[in-house]
């Protein structure tokens, strides 16, 4: 990690150069994967996603400490209204309705137009993005309320029974009214569309995205948007962090009593951070469902959250930099397993030993015991200062430090 | 006597069979240092939690600075201007002993999620004066130049004094301090006692609790004592020292 180091605050040139360079690497990268195949661009567009959740569960759990365990049903919310919002799952909810409900019925089609009946309803990415944020911080406040006097073990509990509720309804909401298509789960939901180019490439096109006179294959496409989605969560997640409101969830993280007693309204502050972390999983979950093109439930079990709150944890709890690269390794690893270990095994044995499925349970868990025995701050923890001596302040100090002892004595350092 | 910055009456406090307080009550005048003893159990930290609201009593009524105030939640209570420390130092261990103060300074100003992520001019300024006002605080109780350490690798002593700052950032018309001193060798006390005489000087208020009587003695204008969760004495240190109930509680007297 010495070779690149994000401190803007203590080393701002090097941080600077780092981004840029990384930056850079992160720009050329999907050409360079590409000439492996797509579906290597494909993997890093999952990561990048993953990435996305893990720094929205950082606020969750890095931040404000509150350990939760059904990160992803956020991301089942902003997945689930992408499909209903922008696929033709809206007529088949109108047709559920119609012997029930022909009122309801009625007011969806005076309010939508005509079309809704065959063709549902297809909004805009303009409108997705926001509304997904929007929703999933709406129920992360929600599933945050019950919980708030919750802490450890206890909260643990909760919100893994509250990330299997979601699932369970998404699962079983098909019926009296068809809002999520069950366990089929919705298909056919719209690429992601900007200023009239769609993501997906237009039909007959093989999945080729024309931008002006640039041709670059989709998942390419949909690498750049998610690149720009991951970069503006580090952005807010990173100014949150250092802002009244990042310093009073590490507050309750360190000492919720204490906390209370400096003047912070914990139950608001904490239903902050359930809204902020649930509104990255919304976003997310909206860009992984136009993405895919089809949601069903089965992408958001229990495994999942574990997986995204294990991105954080290996990563490095609380530390943007270390989060993201616990997203890379966790979420690209598995797939990198899957294309290397049983072509390997193919030739070496000449037949697959291990499949790669449970190679990756393995590792996954071997990884987990071996960071947590040797890094239990993980990876990339946050840098302490533990000097027993000051540090010497520098000459400026020194002297803007003088001229104030002089003009404000009772300032006066103790030695 | 001159005027009434903490004025509480008739507190009742039971916990399960335990009646923990009985009609506890003080009247702190502006700018003292009122000092609360009483020997362990007595129920000096009880009585201190009530007032800040870590507790909530059966009865009592409550007034600071002339306005009522309800300690029914401690943000409440540190917002309408009580600030405290606690007796096993709380501090936020992670964080640097700057940002400690910071947090101080949280209930005393509002940037919210958009100035945080836009950082517009005001929240800007607004950030800038929370640091600066920290920076001046750390340096006031004299642990300036560890404005970067983290909290919980800095000395018990200055633990102590970055608490002091911590409570002092939310702008308290009264600093409640539960036992400054446990756990400070004689020198470190010489040194808390001038802090806190320099505190007084600033116009704060300060409510101690202390185990240490001949520290209290010298260093508190008025004091109350405590035993079995009542008032057993009120008044002039001098007048203290010499109240045969005081000395039985400490003493142990004939019962």
């Amino acid at each position: 990690m010495a070779l690149l180091t994000f401190d803007t605050a203590h080393k701002p040139r090097q941080a600077y150069t780092s981004m840029a360079v990384l930056l850079a690497v992160m720009l050329v990268f999907p050409f360079v994967a590409a000439q492996f195949g797509n579906s290597w661009v494909r993997i890093l567009d999952m990561a990048l996603l993953y990435i996305m959740l893990a720094l929205g569960l950082n606020i969750v759990v890095g931040f404000a400490g509150l350990l939760d365990l059904g990160y992803i049903a956020f991301f089942a919310v902003g997945a689930y209204l992408t499909g209903l919002f922008a696929s033709p799952q809206f007529a088949a909810l109108l047709e559920s309705v119609v012997n029930y409900h022909p009122e309801l019925q009625d007011a969806i089609v005076r309010t939508f137009g005509e079309d809704v009946r065959t063709n549902g309803i297809h909004l805009s990415v303009w409108a997705i993005v926001p509304l997904a944020a929007l929703v999933a911080a709406l129920f992360g406040a929600l599933l945050g309320a019950p919980t708030l006097k919750l802490r450890g073990d206890y909260l643990a509990i909760v919100t893994l029974g509250f990330g299997e509720i979601i699932r369970i309804f998404m699962n079983n909401l098909n019926d009296p009214i068809n809002f999520t298509n069950g366990p089929q789960g919705i298909n056919l939901i719209d690429p992601i569309r900007i200023f009239g180019v769609s993501l997906a490439g237009e039909a007959g096109s093989r999945a080729t995205v024309y931008i002006g006179g640039l041709k670059l294959p989709s998942v390419n496409a949909y690498y750049f948007l998610f690149l720009l989605l991951c970069i503006v969560s580090i952005f807010v997640t990173s100014r949150l962090q250092h802002s009244r409101l990042g310093r009073a969830w590490v507050a309750i993280r360190e000492d919720e009593i204490a906390a209370k007693a400096m003047g912070i309204n914990t139950r608001n502050v904490k239903l902050l951070a359930f809204s902020m972390g649930a509104s990255f999983g919304g976003v997310a979950g909206a860009m992984f469902a136009a993405f895919q093109g089809f949601v069903s439930p089965e992408s958001f079990a229990l495994t999942e959250s574990i997986a995204v709150l294990a991105m954080v944890v290996l990563g490095g709890i609380g530390h943007i930099p270390g989060v993201v690269m616990g997203g890379v390794l966790l979420a690209a690893l598995p797939e990198v397993l899957r294309h290397v270990v049983e072509p390997a095994q193919q030739a070496l044995f000449g037949n697959v030993v291990i499949e790669a499925e449970v190679l990756r349970q393995l590792l996954y868990g071997l990884a987990m015991v071996l960071i947590m025995l040797n890094r239990p701050a993980g990876l990339w923890p946050s840098p302490r200062k533990e000097e027993t001596a000051p540090l010497p302040p520098s000459p400026r100090t020194r002297k803007k430090r003088a001229k104030h002892e002089r003009d404000h004595p009772e300032h006066r350092r103790r030695e | 006597m001159s005027e009434i910055i903490l004025n509480i009456a008739g507190v009742n406090k039971r916990f399960g069979g335990l009646q923990a307080l009985t009609d506890v009550g003080v009247k702190i005048a502006k700018g003292q240092i009122y000092g609360l003893i009483g020997p362990n159990g007595a129920g000096k930290t009880t009585f201190f939690n009530v007032i800040t609201g870590l507790y909530q009593p059966d009865t009592g009524t409550f007034e600071l600075d002339g306005k009522p105030y309800s300690p029914s939640a401690p943000h409440a209570v540190a917002k309408a201007g009580i600030a405290r420390t606690f007796q096993n130092i709380r501090l936020f261990g992670e964080m640097s002993a700057l940002e400690n103060v910071m947090v101080g300074r949280h209930v005393r100003t509002h940037q919210g999620v958009f100035g945080a992520i836009f950082r517009h001019k005001a929240a800007r300024q607004e950030e800038a004066a929370i640091r600066a006002r920290a920076q001046e605080l750390l340096d006031f109780v004299g642990i300036g130049q560890y404005a970067e350490r983290t909290a919980r690798f800095l000395s018990y002593g200055d633990q102590r004094r970055l608490e002091i700052a911590r409570a002092l950032a939310t702008e308290p018309k009264l600093l409640a301090l539960d036992e400054p001193a446990a756990g400070m060798n004689a020198t470190e006390k010489v040194a808390l006692r001038e802090l806190l005489v320099k505190i007084q000087r600033t116009g704060v208020t300060i409510l101690l609790i202390e185990h240490d009587v001949k520290l209290m003695m010298g260093l508190c204008d008025r004091m109350s004592v405590l035993e079995y969760g009542k008032l057993i004495a009120e008044g002039l240190p001098a007048e203290i020292q010499k109240n045969q109930a005081v000395i039985d509680a400490y003493l142990g007297g004939a019962h």
